[in-house]
Protein backbone atom coordinates (compact mmCIF):
# COMPACT_ATOMS: atom_id res chain seq x y z
CA UNK A 1 0.00 0.00 0.00
CA UNK A 2 1.46 3.30 -1.06
CA UNK A 3 0.89 5.39 2.02
CA UNK A 4 3.40 8.03 1.11
CA UNK A 5 1.72 9.36 -2.01
CA UNK A 6 2.20 13.06 -2.50
CA UNK A 7 -1.17 14.51 -1.63
CA UNK A 8 -1.29 17.31 -4.16
CA UNK A 9 -0.93 20.95 -3.31
CA UNK A 10 -3.10 21.87 -0.36
CA UNK A 11 -3.93 25.43 0.60
CA UNK A 12 -0.71 25.87 2.49
CA UNK A 13 1.21 24.41 -0.42
CA UNK A 14 -0.24 26.94 -2.79
CA UNK A 15 0.50 29.91 -0.63
CA UNK A 16 3.98 28.77 0.13
CA UNK A 17 5.84 26.63 -2.45
CA UNK A 18 6.49 23.21 -0.94
CA UNK A 19 9.95 22.95 0.55
CA UNK A 20 11.27 19.44 1.12
CA UNK A 21 11.36 18.79 4.86
CA UNK A 22 8.82 21.41 5.83
CA UNK A 23 7.78 21.05 9.46
CA UNK A 24 5.30 18.19 9.65
CA UNK A 25 3.14 20.02 12.14
CA UNK A 26 2.60 22.90 9.74
CA UNK A 27 1.45 20.54 7.02
CA UNK A 28 -0.91 18.73 9.38
CA UNK A 29 -2.68 21.84 10.56
CA UNK A 30 -3.69 23.24 7.24
CA UNK A 31 -6.18 25.87 6.19
CA UNK A 32 -8.70 27.14 8.69
CA UNK A 33 -7.76 24.31 11.03
CA UNK A 34 -4.77 26.37 12.01
CA UNK A 35 -7.01 29.14 13.22
CA UNK A 36 -9.19 26.85 15.29
CA UNK A 37 -6.54 25.15 17.38
CA UNK A 38 -4.86 27.57 19.69
CA UNK A 39 -3.23 26.39 22.88
CA UNK A 40 -3.96 28.70 25.78
CA UNK A 41 -1.43 28.34 28.62
CA UNK A 42 -3.13 27.73 31.99
CA UNK A 43 -2.58 29.95 35.03
CA UNK A 44 0.03 28.99 37.64
CA UNK A 45 -0.80 26.57 40.48
CA UNK A 46 -0.53 29.23 43.19
CA UNK A 47 -2.91 31.49 41.34
CA UNK A 48 -5.38 28.65 40.79
CA UNK A 49 -5.22 27.62 44.47
CA UNK A 50 -5.84 31.20 45.54
CA UNK A 51 -8.74 31.51 43.10
CA UNK A 52 -10.25 28.32 44.52
CA UNK A 53 -9.62 29.22 48.18
CA UNK A 54 -10.62 32.81 48.74
CA UNK A 55 -14.35 32.51 47.98
CA UNK A 56 -14.57 29.53 50.34
CA UNK A 57 -12.65 31.32 53.09
CA UNK A 58 -14.85 34.39 52.72
CA UNK A 59 -18.05 32.31 52.87
CA UNK A 60 -16.87 30.57 56.06
CA UNK A 61 -15.97 33.92 57.62
CA UNK A 62 -19.43 35.30 56.85
CA UNK A 63 -21.16 32.27 58.39
CA UNK A 64 -19.02 32.47 61.54
CA UNK A 65 -19.70 36.20 61.84
CA UNK A 66 -23.45 35.65 61.53
CA UNK A 67 -23.32 32.91 64.14
CA UNK A 68 -21.33 35.14 66.49
CA UNK A 69 -23.85 37.96 65.94
CA UNK A 70 -26.77 35.70 66.86
CA UNK A 71 -24.98 34.64 70.06
CA UNK A 72 -24.22 38.28 70.97
CA UNK A 73 -27.84 39.25 70.45
CA UNK A 74 -28.67 37.08 73.45
CA UNK A 75 -31.45 35.24 71.62
CA UNK A 76 -30.56 32.02 73.48
CA UNK A 77 -28.35 31.55 76.54
CA UNK A 78 -24.75 30.56 75.76
CA UNK A 79 -25.05 27.09 77.32
CA UNK A 80 -27.64 26.32 74.60
CA UNK A 81 -26.04 28.17 71.69
CA UNK A 82 -22.33 28.65 72.35
CA UNK A 83 -20.27 31.12 70.26
CA UNK A 84 -18.13 29.76 67.39
CA UNK A 85 -14.93 30.55 69.25
CA UNK A 86 -15.88 28.20 72.11
CA UNK A 87 -17.03 25.47 69.70
CA UNK A 88 -13.83 25.68 67.66
CA UNK A 89 -11.78 25.52 70.85
CA UNK A 90 -13.76 22.44 71.92
CA UNK A 91 -13.32 20.91 68.47
CA UNK A 92 -9.55 21.38 68.74
CA UNK A 93 -9.59 19.60 72.10
CA UNK A 94 -11.81 16.77 70.82
CA UNK A 95 -9.55 16.22 67.83
CA UNK A 96 -6.81 15.33 70.29
CA UNK A 97 -8.79 12.46 71.83
CA UNK A 98 -8.71 8.88 70.53
CA UNK A 99 -12.45 8.60 71.22
CA UNK A 100 -13.35 11.00 68.41
CA UNK A 101 -11.01 9.36 65.91
CA UNK A 102 -12.40 5.95 66.83
CA UNK A 103 -15.91 7.26 66.19
CA UNK A 104 -14.88 8.77 62.85
CA UNK A 105 -13.32 5.47 61.84
CA UNK A 106 -16.41 3.45 62.80
CA UNK A 107 -18.71 5.79 60.93
CA UNK A 108 -16.52 5.97 57.83
CA UNK A 109 -16.13 2.21 57.74
CA UNK A 110 -19.90 1.79 57.82
CA UNK A 111 -20.33 4.47 55.17
CA UNK A 112 -17.82 2.96 52.77
CA UNK A 113 -19.14 -0.57 53.18
CA UNK A 114 -22.80 0.38 52.77
CA UNK A 115 -22.12 2.77 49.90
CA UNK A 116 -20.07 0.13 48.11
CA UNK A 117 -22.96 -2.29 48.45
CA UNK A 118 -25.41 0.38 47.25
CA UNK A 119 -23.19 1.01 44.21
CA UNK A 120 -23.06 -2.68 43.30
CA UNK A 121 -26.84 -3.02 43.59
CA UNK A 122 -27.55 0.31 41.90
CA UNK A 123 -25.29 -0.39 38.93
CA UNK A 124 -26.72 -3.88 38.41
CA UNK A 125 -30.32 -2.68 38.60
CA UNK A 126 -29.56 0.40 36.48
CA UNK A 127 -27.95 -1.65 33.73
CA UNK A 128 -30.80 -4.15 33.64
CA UNK A 129 -33.48 -1.45 33.60
CA UNK A 130 -31.75 0.55 30.86
CA UNK A 131 -31.31 -2.62 28.81
CA UNK A 132 -34.75 -4.25 29.07
CA UNK A 133 -37.83 -2.23 28.25
CA UNK A 134 -40.06 -4.57 30.23
CA UNK A 135 -38.05 -3.99 33.40
CA UNK A 136 -38.21 -0.26 32.89
CA UNK A 137 -41.98 -0.34 32.60
CA UNK A 138 -42.16 -2.60 35.63
CA UNK A 139 -39.84 -0.88 38.10
CA UNK A 140 -38.64 2.37 36.49
CA UNK A 141 -41.08 4.56 38.37
CA UNK A 142 -40.67 2.48 41.52
CA UNK A 143 -36.97 3.36 41.59
CA UNK A 144 -37.89 7.00 41.16
CA UNK A 145 -40.33 6.69 44.08
CA UNK A 146 -37.79 4.96 46.30
CA UNK A 147 -35.43 7.84 45.67
CA UNK A 148 -37.92 10.32 47.14
CA UNK A 149 -38.72 8.15 50.17
CA UNK A 150 -37.06 9.60 53.29
CA UNK A 151 -34.69 6.91 54.43
CA UNK A 152 -35.52 7.45 58.09
CA UNK A 153 -38.95 6.01 57.29
CA UNK A 154 -37.25 2.66 56.76
CA UNK A 155 -35.83 2.46 60.28
CA UNK A 156 -38.84 1.01 62.08
CA UNK A 157 -38.91 -1.84 59.58
CA UNK A 158 -35.12 -2.22 59.66
CA UNK A 159 -35.13 -2.49 63.46
CA UNK A 160 -37.90 -5.09 63.38
CA UNK A 161 -36.03 -7.08 60.74
CA UNK A 162 -32.48 -6.81 62.06
CA UNK A 163 -32.91 -5.49 65.65
CA UNK A 164 -30.46 -2.81 66.79
CA UNK A 165 -27.54 -4.03 64.71
CA UNK A 166 -25.05 -3.08 62.00
CA UNK A 167 -27.29 -4.81 59.48
CA UNK A 168 -30.16 -2.47 60.29
CA UNK A 169 -27.96 0.54 59.54
CA UNK A 170 -26.56 -0.99 56.37
CA UNK A 171 -30.06 -1.89 55.20
CA UNK A 172 -31.28 1.69 55.50
CA UNK A 173 -28.15 3.27 54.01
CA UNK A 174 -28.29 0.96 51.00
CA UNK A 175 -31.97 1.70 50.47
CA UNK A 176 -31.19 5.38 50.68
CA UNK A 177 -28.31 5.36 48.20
CA UNK A 178 -28.94 2.57 45.66
CA UNK A 179 -31.95 4.21 43.91
CA UNK A 180 -29.91 7.35 43.21
CA UNK A 181 -27.06 5.31 41.79
CA UNK A 182 -29.43 3.29 39.60
CA UNK A 183 -31.28 6.40 38.46
CA UNK A 184 -28.04 8.19 37.59
CA UNK A 185 -27.05 5.29 35.37
CA UNK A 186 -30.49 4.99 33.72
CA UNK A 187 -30.61 8.72 33.13
CA UNK A 188 -27.08 8.66 31.71
CA UNK A 189 -27.92 5.86 29.27
CA UNK A 190 -31.14 7.64 28.22
CA UNK A 191 -29.23 10.78 27.33
CA UNK A 192 -26.46 9.30 25.20
CA UNK A 193 -26.46 11.09 21.82
CA UNK A 194 -27.98 8.54 19.39
CA UNK A 195 -25.19 9.14 16.89
CA UNK A 196 -22.67 7.67 19.35
CA UNK A 197 -24.60 4.42 19.78
CA UNK A 198 -25.05 4.30 16.02
CA UNK A 199 -21.34 4.74 15.41
CA UNK A 200 -20.68 2.07 18.01
CA UNK A 201 -22.99 -0.31 16.18
CA UNK A 202 -21.44 0.46 12.80
CA UNK A 203 -17.94 -0.11 14.21
CA UNK A 204 -19.03 -3.52 15.46
CA UNK A 205 -19.81 -2.94 19.14
CA UNK A 206 -22.65 -5.28 20.05
CA UNK A 207 -23.99 -6.80 23.25
CA UNK A 208 -21.62 -6.57 26.21
CA UNK A 209 -18.90 -4.93 24.11
CA UNK A 210 -21.31 -2.09 23.31
CA UNK A 211 -21.81 -1.60 27.06
CA UNK A 212 -18.15 -1.69 27.86
CA UNK A 213 -16.85 0.52 25.08
CA UNK A 214 -19.72 2.84 24.25
CA UNK A 215 -22.75 2.92 26.54
CA UNK A 216 -21.15 2.97 29.99
CA UNK A 217 -18.43 5.51 29.15
CA UNK A 218 -20.96 7.70 27.37
CA UNK A 219 -23.25 7.58 30.41
CA UNK A 220 -20.44 8.33 32.86
CA UNK A 221 -21.03 12.07 33.46
CA UNK A 222 -24.68 11.55 34.45
CA UNK A 223 -23.73 8.46 36.37
CA UNK A 224 -21.24 10.50 38.44
CA UNK A 225 -24.12 12.82 39.31
CA UNK A 226 -26.08 9.80 40.53
CA UNK A 227 -23.11 8.57 42.57
CA UNK A 228 -22.72 11.96 44.22
CA UNK A 229 -26.36 12.14 45.12
CA UNK A 230 -26.25 8.53 46.28
CA UNK A 231 -23.33 9.35 48.54
CA UNK A 232 -25.18 12.35 50.00
CA UNK A 233 -28.22 10.17 50.75
CA UNK A 234 -26.00 7.44 52.20
CA UNK A 235 -24.26 9.89 54.52
CA UNK A 236 -27.58 11.35 55.69
CA UNK A 237 -29.16 7.95 56.24
CA UNK A 238 -26.08 6.82 58.14
CA UNK A 239 -26.29 9.78 60.53
CA UNK A 240 -30.00 9.13 61.10
CA UNK A 241 -29.20 5.50 61.69
CA UNK A 242 -26.45 6.18 64.17
CA UNK A 243 -28.72 8.45 66.18
CA UNK A 244 -31.35 5.75 66.42
CA UNK A 245 -29.46 2.47 66.39
CA UNK A 246 -27.01 2.60 69.25
CA UNK A 247 -24.69 -0.36 69.45
CA UNK A 248 -22.87 -0.92 72.72
CA UNK A 249 -19.08 -0.53 72.84
CA UNK A 250 -18.93 0.87 69.31
CA UNK A 251 -18.79 4.66 69.42
CA UNK A 252 -19.80 6.40 66.23
CA UNK A 253 -20.24 10.04 65.26
CA UNK A 254 -24.03 9.85 65.47
CA UNK A 255 -23.78 8.25 68.85
CA UNK A 256 -21.43 10.96 70.15
CA UNK A 257 -23.93 13.53 68.95
CA UNK A 258 -26.73 11.79 70.85
CA UNK A 259 -24.65 11.43 74.04
CA UNK A 260 -23.74 15.13 73.96
CA UNK A 261 -27.39 16.05 73.58
CA UNK A 262 -28.35 13.86 76.54
CA UNK A 263 -25.65 15.53 78.63
CA UNK A 264 -26.87 18.95 77.40
CA UNK A 265 -23.30 19.59 76.21
CA UNK A 266 -24.08 21.85 73.27
CA UNK A 267 -20.41 22.79 72.70
CA UNK A 268 -19.52 19.14 72.21
CA UNK A 269 -22.60 18.59 70.06
CA UNK A 270 -21.78 21.44 67.72
CA UNK A 271 -18.15 20.32 67.54
CA UNK A 272 -19.29 16.85 66.38
CA UNK A 273 -21.66 18.47 63.89
CA UNK A 274 -18.73 20.37 62.44
CA UNK A 275 -16.80 17.12 62.09
CA UNK A 276 -19.74 15.52 60.25
CA UNK A 277 -20.04 18.54 57.97
CA UNK A 278 -16.33 18.62 57.25
CA UNK A 279 -16.21 14.93 56.34
CA UNK A 280 -19.11 15.51 53.94
CA UNK A 281 -17.45 18.52 52.33
CA UNK A 282 -14.04 16.90 52.06
CA UNK A 283 -15.38 13.70 50.50
CA UNK A 284 -17.58 15.60 48.10
CA UNK A 285 -14.95 18.00 46.84
CA UNK A 286 -11.87 15.77 47.08
CA UNK A 287 -13.21 12.43 45.93
CA UNK A 288 -16.25 13.15 43.77
CA UNK A 289 -15.19 16.64 42.73
CA UNK A 290 -11.79 15.47 41.54
CA UNK A 291 -13.18 12.53 39.59
CA UNK A 292 -15.92 14.66 38.05
CA UNK A 293 -13.54 17.44 37.05
CA UNK A 294 -11.25 14.85 35.47
CA UNK A 295 -14.12 13.42 33.43
CA UNK A 296 -15.30 16.84 32.31
CA UNK A 297 -11.83 18.10 31.44
CA UNK A 298 -11.19 15.01 29.34
CA UNK A 299 -14.39 15.56 27.36
CA UNK A 300 -13.93 19.30 26.98
CA UNK A 301 -16.93 20.10 29.19
CA UNK A 302 -15.00 22.33 31.55
CA UNK A 303 -15.46 26.06 31.09
CA UNK A 304 -12.11 27.79 31.18
CA UNK B 1 0.56 7.84 -8.54
CA UNK B 2 0.53 5.75 -11.72
CA UNK B 3 -2.22 3.58 -10.31
CA UNK B 4 -4.47 6.60 -10.08
CA UNK B 5 -4.81 7.04 -13.81
CA UNK B 6 -5.96 3.51 -14.40
CA UNK B 7 -8.83 4.03 -11.98
CA UNK B 8 -10.08 7.29 -13.41
CA UNK B 9 -12.31 5.91 -16.14
CA UNK B 10 -14.47 3.22 -14.55
CA UNK B 11 -17.19 3.30 -17.22
CA UNK B 12 -14.80 2.25 -19.96
CA UNK B 13 -12.85 -0.12 -17.76
CA UNK B 14 -13.96 -3.75 -17.64
CA UNK B 15 -16.61 -4.03 -14.92
CA UNK B 16 -14.88 -4.81 -11.67
CA UNK B 17 -16.20 -7.28 -9.13
CA UNK B 18 -19.19 -5.48 -7.63
CA UNK B 19 -18.70 -4.38 -4.02
CA UNK B 20 -22.27 -3.18 -3.55
CA UNK B 21 -25.28 -4.38 -5.48
CA UNK B 22 -28.68 -2.87 -4.87
CA UNK B 23 -31.52 -4.54 -6.76
CA UNK B 24 -35.05 -3.10 -7.14
CA UNK B 25 -34.77 -1.61 -3.69
CA UNK B 26 -37.90 -0.04 -2.22
CA UNK B 27 -38.23 1.44 1.24
CA UNK B 28 -41.55 2.56 2.67
CA UNK B 29 -41.78 4.21 6.08
CA UNK B 30 -45.00 3.84 8.03
CA UNK B 31 -48.11 2.15 6.67
CA UNK B 32 -51.58 2.89 5.41
CA UNK B 33 -52.41 6.46 4.54
CA UNK B 34 -49.36 7.92 6.32
CA UNK B 35 -46.95 5.70 4.42
CA UNK B 36 -44.03 7.52 2.80
CA UNK B 37 -42.10 5.88 0.00
CA UNK B 38 -38.52 6.99 0.56
CA UNK B 39 -36.92 4.88 -2.14
CA UNK B 40 -38.68 3.39 -5.14
CA UNK B 41 -37.20 0.57 -7.17
CA UNK B 42 -33.57 1.62 -7.01
CA UNK B 43 -30.97 -0.51 -8.73
CA UNK B 44 -27.32 0.34 -8.48
CA UNK B 45 -24.06 -1.53 -8.77
CA UNK B 46 -20.82 -0.18 -7.38
CA UNK B 47 -17.65 -1.83 -8.59
CA UNK B 48 -14.79 -2.67 -6.29
CA UNK B 49 -12.57 0.36 -5.74
CA UNK B 50 -15.10 2.71 -7.29
CA UNK B 51 -16.06 6.07 -5.77
CA UNK B 52 -19.72 6.71 -6.51
CA UNK B 53 -21.45 9.91 -5.48
CA UNK B 54 -25.17 9.80 -4.75
CA UNK B 55 -26.55 13.25 -5.42
CA UNK B 56 -29.98 14.61 -4.66
CA UNK B 57 -31.98 17.32 -2.97
CA UNK B 58 -32.61 17.17 0.76
CA UNK B 59 -35.10 14.49 1.75
CA UNK B 60 -34.68 12.37 -1.35
CA UNK B 61 -33.73 9.29 0.62
CA UNK B 62 -29.98 9.43 0.11
CA UNK B 63 -29.27 8.70 3.75
CA UNK B 64 -31.92 5.99 3.79
CA UNK B 65 -30.09 4.30 0.93
CA UNK B 66 -26.85 4.28 2.92
CA UNK B 67 -28.62 3.02 6.04
CA UNK B 68 -30.05 0.15 4.00
CA UNK B 69 -26.64 -0.72 2.57
CA UNK B 70 -25.17 -0.61 6.09
CA UNK B 71 -27.92 -2.90 7.35
CA UNK B 72 -29.12 -0.29 9.85
CA UNK B 73 -32.57 -0.56 8.27
CA UNK B 74 -34.42 -3.33 6.48
CA UNK B 75 -35.64 -2.95 2.90
CA UNK B 76 -39.39 -3.12 2.22
CA UNK B 77 -38.76 -4.82 -1.13
CA UNK B 78 -35.72 -5.68 -3.16
CA UNK B 79 -32.28 -6.64 -1.94
CA UNK B 80 -28.95 -5.21 -0.91
CA UNK B 81 -25.71 -7.08 -1.27
CA UNK B 82 -22.51 -5.70 0.14
CA UNK B 83 -18.99 -7.08 0.35
CA UNK B 84 -18.80 -7.50 4.11
CA UNK B 85 -20.09 -5.17 6.80
CA UNK B 86 -19.43 -1.66 5.46
CA UNK B 87 -17.88 1.14 7.43
CA UNK B 88 -19.81 4.38 7.91
CA UNK B 89 -18.94 8.05 8.25
CA UNK B 90 -21.55 10.66 9.20
CA UNK B 91 -21.92 14.38 8.83
CA UNK B 92 -20.89 14.70 12.48
CA UNK B 93 -17.52 13.21 13.29
CA UNK B 94 -19.19 11.51 16.28
CA UNK B 95 -15.86 10.77 17.92
CA UNK B 96 -16.11 9.29 21.39
CA UNK B 97 -15.33 12.30 23.58
CA UNK B 98 -13.88 10.21 26.41
CA UNK B 99 -11.23 8.64 24.18
CA UNK B 100 -8.11 10.28 22.82
CA UNK B 101 -7.63 10.52 19.07
CA UNK B 102 -5.57 7.34 18.93
CA UNK B 103 -8.00 5.43 21.15
CA UNK B 104 -10.88 6.45 18.92
CA UNK B 105 -9.07 5.07 15.90
CA UNK B 106 -8.09 1.99 17.88
CA UNK B 107 -11.61 1.07 18.98
CA UNK B 108 -12.71 -0.82 15.84
CA UNK B 109 -9.49 -2.85 16.05
CA UNK B 110 -10.10 -3.55 19.72
CA UNK B 111 -13.63 -4.69 18.93
CA UNK B 112 -12.20 -7.19 16.45
CA UNK B 113 -9.71 -8.43 19.07
CA UNK B 114 -6.63 -7.39 17.11
CA UNK B 115 -3.60 -7.96 19.39
CA UNK B 116 -2.05 -4.91 21.08
CA UNK B 117 1.17 -4.49 19.09
CA UNK B 118 -0.58 -4.86 15.74
CA UNK B 119 -3.24 -2.43 16.94
CA UNK B 120 -0.75 0.27 17.84
CA UNK B 121 1.12 -0.11 14.57
CA UNK B 122 -2.08 0.12 12.54
CA UNK B 123 -3.28 3.19 14.47
CA UNK B 124 0.02 4.97 13.86
CA UNK B 125 -0.19 4.09 10.19
CA UNK B 126 -3.76 5.37 9.85
CA UNK B 127 -3.06 8.60 11.73
CA UNK B 128 -0.12 9.24 9.41
CA UNK B 129 -2.41 8.56 6.48
CA UNK B 130 -4.82 11.30 7.58
CA UNK B 131 -1.82 13.43 8.61
CA UNK B 132 -2.67 13.67 12.27
CA UNK B 133 0.27 11.68 13.63
CA UNK B 134 1.29 14.35 16.10
CA UNK B 135 -2.26 14.71 17.46
CA UNK B 136 -2.55 11.07 18.58
CA UNK B 137 -2.81 11.89 22.29
CA UNK B 138 -5.16 14.84 22.00
CA UNK B 139 -8.81 14.65 23.01
CA UNK B 140 -11.40 15.21 20.27
CA UNK B 141 -12.59 18.52 21.75
CA UNK B 142 -9.12 19.96 21.23
CA UNK B 143 -9.36 19.51 17.47
CA UNK B 144 -11.01 21.63 14.79
CA UNK B 145 -14.01 20.36 12.83
CA UNK B 146 -11.90 19.36 9.84
CA UNK B 147 -9.41 17.49 11.98
CA UNK B 148 -12.22 15.66 13.75
CA UNK B 149 -13.57 14.50 10.40
CA UNK B 150 -10.10 13.26 9.49
CA UNK B 151 -9.99 11.26 12.73
CA UNK B 152 -13.45 9.89 11.91
CA UNK B 153 -12.11 8.87 8.50
CA UNK B 154 -9.14 7.12 10.10
CA UNK B 155 -11.51 5.35 12.49
CA UNK B 156 -13.74 4.28 9.60
CA UNK B 157 -10.68 2.95 7.76
CA UNK B 158 -9.57 1.06 10.89
CA UNK B 159 -12.75 -0.93 10.52
CA UNK B 160 -10.98 -2.62 7.57
CA UNK B 161 -14.23 -2.80 5.67
CA UNK B 162 -14.04 -3.06 1.92
CA UNK B 163 -16.88 -0.59 1.49
CA UNK B 164 -16.94 2.87 3.05
CA UNK B 165 -20.27 4.69 3.23
CA UNK B 166 -20.06 8.45 3.66
CA UNK B 167 -23.17 10.45 4.50
CA UNK B 168 -22.41 14.10 3.70
CA UNK B 169 -19.21 13.83 5.72
CA UNK B 170 -17.98 17.32 4.86
CA UNK B 171 -21.39 19.00 4.90
CA UNK B 172 -20.80 20.85 8.14
CA UNK B 173 -17.34 22.18 7.30
CA UNK B 174 -16.31 25.55 5.89
CA UNK B 175 -15.50 25.64 2.18
CA UNK B 176 -11.75 25.86 2.58
CA UNK B 177 -11.50 22.96 4.99
CA UNK B 178 -13.83 20.95 2.77
CA UNK B 179 -11.59 21.66 -0.19
CA UNK B 180 -8.58 20.32 1.69
CA UNK B 181 -10.48 17.25 2.82
CA UNK B 182 -11.51 16.51 -0.76
CA UNK B 183 -7.81 16.35 -1.64
CA UNK B 184 -7.19 14.18 1.40
CA UNK B 185 -10.05 11.83 0.65
CA UNK B 186 -8.98 11.42 -2.97
CA UNK B 187 -5.39 10.72 -1.95
CA UNK B 188 -6.46 8.21 0.72
CA UNK B 189 -8.94 6.53 -1.60
CA UNK B 190 -6.24 6.12 -4.26
CA UNK B 191 -3.83 4.81 -1.62
CA UNK B 192 -6.19 2.30 -0.02
CA UNK B 193 -8.35 1.20 -2.95
CA UNK B 194 -11.56 1.19 -0.91
CA UNK B 195 -14.99 1.28 -2.48
CA UNK B 196 -16.74 4.49 -1.49
CA UNK B 197 -20.41 5.38 -1.66
CA UNK B 198 -20.52 9.10 -1.02
CA UNK B 199 -23.81 10.90 -0.41
CA UNK B 200 -23.99 14.65 -0.94
CA UNK B 201 -26.30 17.45 -2.03
CA UNK B 202 -23.36 19.48 -3.28
CA UNK B 203 -23.04 19.12 -7.08
CA UNK B 204 -19.50 20.47 -7.21
CA UNK B 205 -18.42 18.07 -4.52
CA UNK B 206 -19.89 15.15 -6.46
CA UNK B 207 -18.13 16.25 -9.66
CA UNK B 208 -14.89 16.79 -7.76
CA UNK B 209 -14.83 13.36 -6.15
CA UNK B 210 -16.89 10.79 -8.04
CA UNK B 211 -16.07 8.23 -10.67
CA UNK B 212 -19.77 8.30 -11.30
CA UNK B 213 -22.60 10.53 -10.13
CA UNK B 214 -25.98 8.98 -9.49
CA UNK B 215 -28.72 11.60 -9.44
CA UNK B 216 -31.73 10.72 -7.27
CA UNK B 217 -35.19 12.23 -7.55
CA UNK B 218 -37.17 13.28 -4.51
CA UNK B 219 -40.27 11.62 -3.03
CA UNK B 220 -40.04 8.90 -4.00
CA UNK B 221 -36.30 8.53 -4.50
CA UNK B 222 -35.57 7.04 -7.88
CA UNK B 223 -32.44 7.02 -10.01
CA UNK B 224 -33.00 9.93 -12.41
CA UNK B 225 -29.76 9.85 -14.28
CA UNK B 226 -26.21 8.56 -14.03
CA UNK B 227 -23.26 10.67 -15.07
CA UNK B 228 -19.91 9.03 -15.68
CA UNK B 229 -17.11 11.36 -14.60
CA UNK B 230 -14.22 11.12 -17.00
CA UNK B 231 -11.87 13.70 -15.54
CA UNK B 232 -8.30 12.76 -14.71
CA UNK B 233 -7.19 12.68 -11.10
CA UNK B 234 -5.98 14.34 -9.02
CA UNK B 235 -8.70 16.92 -9.63
CA UNK B 236 -9.35 20.27 -8.10
CA UNK B 237 -12.74 21.72 -7.35
CA UNK B 238 -12.01 24.77 -9.53
CA UNK B 239 -10.97 22.72 -12.60
CA UNK B 240 -12.83 23.76 -15.75
CA UNK B 241 -13.88 20.15 -16.43
CA UNK B 242 -15.32 19.79 -12.93
CA UNK B 243 -17.21 23.07 -13.32
CA UNK B 244 -18.57 22.07 -16.73
CA UNK B 245 -19.80 18.73 -15.44
CA UNK B 246 -21.31 20.41 -12.39
CA UNK B 247 -23.25 22.72 -14.71
CA UNK B 248 -24.63 19.78 -16.67
CA UNK B 249 -25.63 17.94 -13.53
CA UNK B 250 -27.17 21.05 -12.03
CA UNK B 251 -29.30 21.58 -15.16
CA UNK B 252 -30.53 18.02 -14.84
CA UNK B 253 -31.18 18.46 -11.13
CA UNK B 254 -33.19 21.65 -11.80
CA UNK B 255 -35.34 19.80 -14.32
CA UNK B 256 -35.99 17.11 -11.74
CA UNK B 257 -36.91 19.61 -9.09
CA UNK B 258 -39.21 21.50 -11.51
CA UNK B 259 -40.92 18.29 -12.57
CA UNK B 260 -41.71 17.35 -9.00
CA UNK B 261 -42.58 20.84 -7.91
CA UNK B 262 -40.43 20.56 -4.81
Amino acid sequence: MALDLPHGADIVGRLRPAVPGTARGRREVAGLDALETTAVPGPSIARRAWAAMWPKALAIAIVLAAWEAVVWSGWRPQYVLPPPSAVLERLRAELGTPELWGAVLTTLRRAVWAFGLAMAIGITVGMLVSRFRVLRTAIGSLIMGLQTMPSIAWFPLAILLFRLSEEAITFVVVLGAAPSVANGLIHGVDHIPPVLTRVGRVLGARGLAAYRYVILPAALPSFMGGLKQGWAFAWRSLMAGELIVVIANRTSLGQLLQVNRELADSQGMLAIMLVILMIGVVLDSLVFGTIERGIRRRRGLLAT
Amino acid sequence: MSGALALSAPEQAPVLRPAVRVTSLTKVFGSGRTAVTALDDISLTVGQGELVCILGASGCGKSTLLNLVAGLERPTRGSVECAGQPSFMFQEAALFPWLSVERNVELPLRLRHVPGAARRARVAELLDLVQLGSFARRQPHELSGGMRQRVALARALAHEAEVLLMDEPFGALDAMTRDILHDELERIWLATGRTILFVTHNVREAARLGDRIVLLTSRPGRVAETFPVDITRPRRIEDADVAALARRVTASLREEVARHGA
